[in-house]
C-alpha cells in the first residue's frame, strides 16, 4: 500500500510546525551566548528596541517567571540527576550559543535583523570542551552510583577482563565524533496563550502527549489546558523526543507580548539549541579460541553529557547478549562537559556501541583468520545469555544468510587488499545490530460512520516511519474494509493518549490499540446485529461472525451478511465510537527476551591514492516480525542505512575548543550524506511474526535500520585495504 | 534584515558607476554566496547593483579563445557544446562544483569571487582577519584540516575554495574587466592574490570594477585532460584537494602540461615548476610522480591539514595518469 500522506508531502499540503500563521502573530529570534561558560555580567538590548517592528527584548532579567523552574528546584522533590537547561532563568551561562535573549518583532527578518544588535558581557570562566583532553574525569552516571542494580553498573559474567590472559585477543580503542540529526525541517513553535491558562502550541515534536505534560508542569497549569498538535514532522530521528530552550523562550514570549509567536531554529541553532548523538570513545578487548568459540569480552564506552543534565544510554545492551561467550565485562561511564545536552539519536546507544563490538568481532575473525560471517554464526546463541531467557522470536541466521546471497558474500577474499576492480580495492564487510522489541501503553479511538467509512484518532506522531500507513492498514484489517475508507488521524494531544514516537515501538504500541479499538468498535457491532429480534444474527456470538468488505456475516452461512450502515441505521445511530487502551499486559512476555535484529552487508571501492571510498552496494536483512507494510518498512530501512553511511563515511561536528564553539555547522562543513554517497540499498525481511511482544507479531525496525551499518562499512574498507579505522568518520584522509 | 537598496540597471555604465561611487555599494549576480554573507552579517551592503539585466551572458569563439560571459551559468558554461569541445577540463571543473541547483544560479563572474568557506570568516563570534582586520586568525591555531598548505601568511590560512578558478588559471585564461577607468585585461593567475597582510582582499579588481567576461585561449589541451576532486562526500562538498590537469602527448611523449591544484592556498595554484618537469618525459607514474614531489616544495601545513601534504601529491599523479588515460 502507498502512504496514505504521500501526496500531502510531495505537494506541500502537508502542514508543518513553522507554517501554522496566526492572527496577530509576532517572531522570536534567539540571541546565543557567545562564551560557553560564565555569567553575564550585563545585556545591552537598547539598540535593538528602537529597531523598527520590534515589540519586546526578553532575557533572564525581565522574562516572565517560569513557575515550573522553581518548582523544579523544590526540597521536597526527589534530587533530579541534573535538569534540562532553564531558558532566561539566571545569568548563567553553560554552553556556547546558551539562547541568552529572545527578540519579539512584528516581522521574521525585523526580529533577525534586532537580534544581532544584542550585545552581552560576560565574566568568562574556564571551559571544558575536548572530550579526549579531560576523558579521565569521567563518572558512573548517578542512577547507576544510587541503586547498584540499575543497568548502567557494570557488569562482570564470569572472569572480570579475562580477554586479558588469552593468547588470542584482539584490543582497540573506538571513537565516534558528536553526530547531530539534522533533520530537513528545522526545530519550530507556535506558542499561543489562548487565554492566561490555557496554552496551545504547533510544535515539532515526537511527543505529543510528553510535551503536552512538560509544558503543564513548566507553566503549572492543568494538563488539560495545554493542546499540543504535531500533525506532520519532518524528520526528527530523537531530536524531538525532548523539550527544548527554544519552545519554552517561545512560550514565555507568548506570554510577555501577549500574541502568539513563532521561533523556528536557524540550521546553525540546530548545532546547539537540540541534542544530538554523544561523543564517545570505547574500548574492546576480545579473545576466542583456535576454532572461533569467544572466550571473553570488555567492552568500556565513555559518553558525552552537559555540566548540568545527565544524558546516558544503552551502548552496552548489544555486547551483553549478542554473542556466547563465558566472560563478559561492561563498564559505562559519562563525561560531563561544557556543551549542551545530548539525545537519543536514530539506533540511540546501540549504534555506538555496535560499532566496537562488530568492529572487534571483525578483527577477531581476521586474528583467527576465519570467515566474519562464519565466525558469527559459531559465537550465535539460542538464549538471552545475559537473562538466561529464551527468544520470543530470533531469525537473525537466517537474515544473515539471506544477506550474504544477495551481497555476494562469496566474492570476498579472506585476505585484505586482494580483490580489485580496476585501480579502486574492493572489499566486503558485514555488521549485526540488534534492539529491544519494546511496547508501551497506547490507546486509540475508531469511530464508524454513517457513510460506512472509519477514523480512527490517537495522540502519536509521523516523524516519516510512514505510521499513519500502517495504522490504516491494520485497522483495514482488524475491520475488514478497504483501506480507502479509513483514515488515521494523529499529532494532536486531543486524541487518546499514546507515547512518543521513539524506540522503534510505535506500530507495537499504537497498531495494538488500533486493532484493539477495532476489534472492541465490531464487537458493539456484533451485540448489536444479534440483538436484534428480526435480524437473522439473532443470538449469534461474536465468534461466530465475520468482518468483510463492511459487512458482518455468519461464518457458518457467509451469504447471511448485514453491512456496518445498515446496522447504524437499524439503531439509528449517527455513528459508533468504541475507544481503547493497549498495554504489554500479557503474562508470557516475562518469560521471554524480546529484541529485534538486522545484519548489514556492504561492498565498498577504496582508491589506494586518494583515499576515496565508494559503498557500491549495500544489502540490510532484518527479522523484525511480521511485516505490515513492505514499503514503508523497506523505507525506513533504506533511511536507516543511509544514516549509517554519514556515520561511518562523513558526519562528525567539530568544537574549537580554545572557545568551546561549533567550527562545522551548517550543511556546506557537516556532511550528511547525498544521494552520491548511497548506492543501491537491498532490503529484505525475514517477515515471521512474533505474537509474544504483541498482538500484531510486529518487532521495531526503526532502529535496527541503523544500528550495525557504520562496522559494516569499517570493516568492508578493511576488507579492501588492510587499513582498521577506528576513528569516524572514515574520510579520505584517513586512508591514504 | 539590514535595510538596503536595489537597483537593476540595463548598462554596464550605470552599474559601474554606482558602485565605484557608493562606499558600501555591491553587484550581485546569482548571489548564491553574497545572500549567505549578508544573512550573517559579515557584509552589510546599503545597496545591491542586480546586474542580471546587463548585456554578459554569452559563450562564443573570438580571436582564437572562448569568451564566456561573466553571467553565463555555471551550469550552463559547463554543459556548452563550444566549451566542452575546446576545453573539457573547464567543464569538468564546473562540474565538480557545489551542486546542480546551484550551478543553476550561479555566474562564472560570481564563482570567481566568491569567498573563502573558512568557518572563522562565517562565525561572527570568531576571530578572523579578512572578515575582521586585526582580530586574529581563527584557524592558524584552530581547526585547520581544509586550510592552505601554500602562500598562507600569519594573518591568513584560508583558501579559495572554486573550482572553476582551477581550470581556468590551469588553462590561461584572462579576465575582462570593466571599471571607472576604463576596460583591462588580468591574466588568472593574477586576478586573485595571497593573503599576505591584508587578507580581506581577495582579487585584485578594484572598487566599482566589473567583471565582463572570460577568455580562454584555444589551446591543443581537449582530450588528455582531468580535474580530480576529493572531498568528504561524494558531492556538494569542498575541495579536500583538487587537481586541474592537462596534457599534450604524442607517441606517449609529453609535448606540453598544465596543472594547477584547489585547496591548497588562498588562490588557484598554477604548478608551473611541475609542468616544466613533465614536458618531454614519457607519460609513466614514475614521471608524475617526480612532478608530484615538484610541485609540494615549499608546501608547509598546520595542525589538522597535514594530510594534504600527501593527498595533494597523491591527486596530482592520479589526474595526470587519469589526462593520459583519457579518450
Amino acid at each position: 500500500m502507498d502512504r496514505v500522506d504521500g501526496r500531502l508531502k510531495v505537494t506541500g499540503a502537508a502542514k508543518y510546525s513553522a507554517e501554522y500563521e496566526l492572527p496577530n502573530m509576532a517572531y522570536g529570534v534567539l540571541v546565543g551566548s557567545t562564551i560557553t561558560k560564565g555569567r553575564i555580567k550585563s545585556i545591552d538590548t537598547k539598540a535593538a528596541e528602537r529597531a523598527p517592528g520590534v515589540i519586546a527584548v526578553l532575557h533572564y532579567q525581565n522574562a516572565p517567571k517560569v513557575p515550573g523552574y522553581i518548582q523544579a528546584a523544590h526540597p521536597t522533590e526527589p534530587k533530579p540527576v541534573g535538569q534540562p537547561h532553564r531558558v532566561f532563568y539566571d545569568d548563567k551561562v553553560y554552553f556556547n550559543d546558551q539562547p541568552i535573549a529572545i527578540v519579539v518583532a512584528d516581522t521574521l527578518e525585523r526580529a533577525r535583523y534586532a537580534a544581532r544588535l544584542v550585545k552581552a558581557q560576560y565574566e568568562e570562566d574556564k571551559h571544558a570542551t575536548d572530550f579526549l583532553k579531560h576523558q579521565s574525569k569521567a563518572i558512573l552516571p548517578t542512577h547507576a552510583q544510587r541503586n547498584p542494580k540499575h543497568y548502567l553498573n557494570d557488569y562482570v559474567k564470569g572472569k572480570e577482563d579475562a580477554y586479558k590472559g588469552e593468547p588470542l585477543k584482539v584490543e582497540g580503542e573506538y571513537v565516534i565524533p558528536t553526530e547531530f540529526h539534522n533533520p530537513i525541517e528545522l526545530q519550530a513553535i507556535v506558542a499561543h496563550w489562548e487565554a492566561d491558562n490555557r496554552l496551545t502550541v504547533y510544535d515539532k515534536t515526537q511527543a505529543v502527549i510528553g510535551t503536552q505534560n512538560a509544558f503543564a508542569k513548566e507553566w503549572n497549569i492543568p494538563v488539560e489546558n495545554v493542546k499540543v498538535i504535531a500533525t506532520f514532522v519532518g524528520g526528527a530521528f530523537g531530536n524531538g523526543l525532548h523539550t527544548w530552550p527554544h519552545e519554552t523562550a517561545a512560550i514565555i514570549a507568548a506570554k510577555k507580548v501577549n500574541r502568539p509567536v513563532k521561533v523556528m531554529l536557524t540550521r546553525e541553532q540546530m548545532f546547539t539549541m537540540v541534542g544530538y548523538r554523544p561523543f564517545a570513545w570505547q574500548k574492546m578487548g576480545m579473545s576466542a579460541t583456535k576454532d572461533g568459540k569467544i572466550t571473553a569480552i570488555t567492552h568500556e564506552a565513555i559518553g558525552q553529557t552537559s555540566s548540568y543534565e545527565e544524558f546516558t544510554e544503552s551502548v552496552l545492551q548489544q555486547t551483553r547478549m549478542m554473542y556466547t561467550s563465558p566472560n563478559i565485562t561492561t563498564r559505562y561511564r559519562i563525561l560531563p562537559l561544557d556543551v549542551s545536552t545530548p539525545i537519543w539519536m536514530r539506533g540511540p546507544g546501540e549504534a555506538t556501541g555496535a560499532f566496537a563490538l562488530e568492529s572487534a568481532m571483525d578483527e577477531m575473525a581476521y586474528v583467527l583468520k576465519m570467515d566474519p560471517l562464519e565466525f558469527r554464526i559459531k559465537n550465535h546463541t539460542d538464549r538471552d545469555p545475559e537473562r538466561n531467557l529464551p527468544w520470543s522470536t530470533k531469525f537473525l541466521t537466517e537474515a544473515m544468510q539471506m544477506g550474504a546471497e544477495k551481497i555476494g558474500w562469496k566474492n570476498r577474499k579472506l585476505e585484505p587488499g586482494t580483490l580489485r576492480n580496476g585501480e579502486w580495492l574492493v572489499g566486503y564487510g558485514m555488521g549485526v545490530g540488534t534492539f529491544g522489541s519494546h511496547r508501551n501503553r497506547a490507546s486509540a479511538r475508531a469511530v464508524l460512520r454513517a457513510d460506512g467509512t472509519v477514523l480512527i484518532q490517537s495522540a502519536t506522531t509521523d516523524i516519516g516511519p510512514g505510521t499513519g500507513t500502517a495504522m490504516v492498514q491494520i485497522a483495514a484489517d482488524a475491520m475488514g474494509m478497504d483501506p480507502s475508507k479509513i483514515t488515521f488521524e494523529l499529532g494532536s494531544s486531543l486524541f487518546p493518549p499514546a507515547p512518543s514516537q521513539g524506540g522503534s515501538a510505535t506500530v507495537a504500541s499504537v497498531g495494538s490499540a488500533v486493532q484493539a479499538a477495532c476489534n472492541s468498535l465490531k464487537k458493539k457491532l456484533a451485540t448489536m446485529a444479534s440483538g436484534n429480534a428480526e435480524s437473522s444474527f439473532k443470538g449469534a456470538k461474536y465468534e461466530d461472525l465475520a468482518f468483510k468488505d463492511g459487512q458482518v456475516s455468519l461464518s457458518s452461512a457467509p451469504n447471511t451478511k448485514l453491512s456496518f450502515t445498515d446496522i447504524l441505521k437499524q439503531q439509528r445511530l449517527p455513528e459508533l465510537e468504541a475507544t481503547e487502551e493497549s498495554k504489554p499486559d500479557n503474562p508470557e512476555r516475562n518469560k521471554y527476551s524480546m529484541y529485534s535484529f538486522s545484519v548489514h552487508f556492504a561492498e565498498v571501492q577504496v582508491h589506494p591514492l586518494t583515499g576515496q571510498v565508494r559503498v557500491t552496494k549495500m544489502v540490510s536483512c532484518a527479522d523484525a516480525g511480521k511485516i505490515v507494510n513492505k514499503k514503508t518498512a523497506g523505507n525506513q530501512m533504506i533511511g536507516g542505512a543511509v544514516g549509517g553511511i554519514g556515520m561511518a563515511l562523513t558526519e562528525g561536528a567539530v568544537i574549537d575548543d580554545r572557545f568551546g564553539r561549533y567550527v562545522t555547522k551548517d550543511f556546506a562543513d557537516y556532511h550528511v550524506p547525498v544521494h552520491a554517497d548511497s548506492p543501491n540499498i537491498e532490503v529484505a525481511f525475514v517477515d515471521k511474526p512474533d505474537f509474544i511482544g504483541n498482538p500484531l507479531g510486529t518487532k521495531g525496525i526503526g532502529e535496527i535500520a541503523t544500528i550495525g551499518v557504520a562496522p559494516a562499512i569499517a570493516n568492508a574498507i578493511f576488507n579492501a585495504t588492510g587499513k582498521r579505522i577506528r576513528e569516524l568518520p572514515i574520510t579520505p584522509d584517513k586512508l591514504i | 534584515m539590514n535595510q538596503f537598496q536595489y537597483v537593476r540597471p540595463t548598462k554596464n555604465k550605470a552599474a559601474i558607476d554606482t558602485v565605484a561611487k557608493e562606499q558600501t555599494a555591491m553587484f550581485i549576480a546569482g548571489g548564491t554566496n553574497l545572500l549567505d554573507l549578508m544573512k550573517r552579517g559579515i557584509v552589510v551592503p546599503e545597496k545591491l547593483v542586480d546586474i542580471n539585466k546587463l548585456p554578459l551572458r554569452k559563450i562564443e569563439k573570438e580571436n582564437g579563445a572562448v569568451r564566456i560571459g561573466a553571467l553565463a551559468l555555471n551550469g550552463e558554461v559547463a554543459e556548452d557544446k563550444l566549451v566542452m569541445e575546446k576545453h573539457p577540463l573547464l567543464s569538468q571543473a564546473l562540474n565538480a562544483g557545489a551542486s546542480a541547483q546551484l550551478r543553476n544560479m550561479a555566474t562564472v563572474g560570481g564563482n570567481m569571487l566568491q569567498r573563502t568557506r573558512c568557518p572563522y570568516f562565517y562565525d561572527t563570534a570568531l576571530p578572523c582577519n579578512k572578515r575582521e582586520p586585526g582580530t586574529g586568525c581563527g584557524a592558524l591555531q584552530g581547526y585547520n584540516r581544509m586550510h592552505a598548505i601554500f602562500g598562507h601568511s600569519d594573518k591568513c590560512i584560508a583558501v579559495h575554495p572554486s573550482d572553476m578558478s582551477v581550470a581556468l588559471v590551469a588553462l590561461d585564461a584572462n579576465v575582462l574587466v570593466s571599471g571607472p577607468k576604463g576596460d583591462r585585461k588580468i591574466p588568472f593567475s593574477e586576478f586573485h592574490r595571497l593573503p599576505g597582510d591584508t587578507p580581506q582582499i581577495d582579487t585584485n579588481l578594484q572598487k566599482g570594477e566589473l567583471i565582463t567576461a572570460v577568455e580562454v585561449p584555444e589551446t591543443a589541451f581537449t582530450k588528455n585532460v582531468n580535474y580530480l576532486k576529493i572531498r568528504d562526500r561524494a558531492s556538494y562538498a569542498f575541495a579536500l584537494v583538487s587537481v586541474a590537469a592537462a596534457l599534450q602527448i604524442e607517441n606517449n611523449t609529453i609535448k606540453d602540461a598544465r596543472l594547477a591544484m584547489g585547496g591548497v592556498a588562498h588562490k588557484p595554484w598554477r604548478l608551473t615548476d611541475a609542468e616544466k618537469a613533465l614536458v618531454g618525459k614519457p607519460a609513466t607514474e614514475q614521471t608524475f610522480r617526480q612532478a608530484a614531489e615538484i610541485a609540494m616544495r615549499g608546501a608547509k601545513a598546520f595542525e589538522h591539514n597535514q594530510y594534504k601534504l600527501k593527498l595533494g601529491p597523491n591527486t596530482i599523479v592520479q589526474a595526470l595518469k587519469n589526462a593520459a588515460a583519457a579518450v
